[in-house]
């Protein structure tokens, strides 16, 4: 009798670390599942820090293979068409950010075996900058093209 | 039915890859005008491409990306290679469809 309390008692001990451990976030399913997703990069408030977080470097050149493809003006800021294509040999890494959104960093691509061209579209908040960042072999290299906003596409 | 739309046109050795996927993207901070409230953020973050079973891109999205992504990309492949799409939300959602170029 006395040893089976016992057990019960240790039972109901390791349930509940496993339940505060849920309960305090340390094993939130969302956390597990999204584990490869960059959000401390997806978090920042500026693109020297989104591009410290993403490539551990904010040490970017200018560079003319780079073409950044976006129209001068965007009616509608909710959707903008963006294209970013490097000519730089052993281009793995490609990023989108916009400098004055909440948060600058629109997207990465990470290309095991695509080549480096990636068109997609965007939502920017005002009048800026879309610059494509190229990771070529651990050198980061960007270009931009302004974009002028006529509505921003954060709002509601 | 697939929330993910592709378009497949070989060129050559590569792969002209277009993709549209039906997704709202909410970012959390648009409110509902009925009720006044925040429509909780919903949006794609994992975005990832394979070809033949070999992973050729994985894409990191934000709510910056616009409502019903859009993707093109270029692959190397031939006609008749199998070319699979999957993402996941931040919800934990997720969706997959494969299809030969």
């Amino acid at each position: 009798m006395q040893t089976k309390r016992r057990v019960f008692l240790k039972g109901s001990l390791a349930a509940s670390a496993a339940g505060l451990a849920v309960g305090a976030g340390l094993l939130s399913p969302r956390a597990v599942l999204a584990a490869d997703w960059p959000e401390a990069a997806f978090d920042s408030d500026s693109m020297d820090n989104a591009l410290n977080e993403l490539f551990g470097s904010g040490d970017v050149a200018d560079s003319g293979d780079i073409t950044v493809k976006a129209p001068d003006i965007a009616e509608n800021g909710a959707v903008v068409p963006v294209t970013v294509e490097s000519s730089i040999a052993d281009s793995n890494q490609v990023a989108i950010f916009v400098s004055k959104n909440p948060t600058p960093l629109v997207a990465s691509f990470d290309l095991s075996g695509a080549n480096p061209f990636v068109s997609t579209r965007i939502r920017m908040g005002e009048t800026d900058d879309v610059t494509g960042v190229v990771n070529a072999g651990g050198k980061l290299f960007k270009a931009s093209k302004e974009v002028k906003v006529t509505i921003g596409g954060c709002g509601g | 039915m697939s929330t993910i739309r592709m378009r497949i046109s070989p060129a050559g050795d590569v792969l002209d890859v277009k993709a549209l996927i039906r997704h709202p993207m909410e970012s959390g901070n648009r409110e509902d005008k009925s009720t006044g409230e925040k429509i909780p953020a919903n949006y794609i973050q994992k975005l990832m491409v394979s070809v033949n079973g070999e992973n050729v891109m994985d894409g990191n999205l934000s709510e910056a990306v616009s409502k019903n992504p859009y993707l093109n990309i270029k692959v190397p492949g031939k006609k008749g290679d199998e070319v699979k799409i999957s993402w996941t939300s931040n919800t934990g959602e997720s969706d997959e469809a494969s299809q030969a170029a």
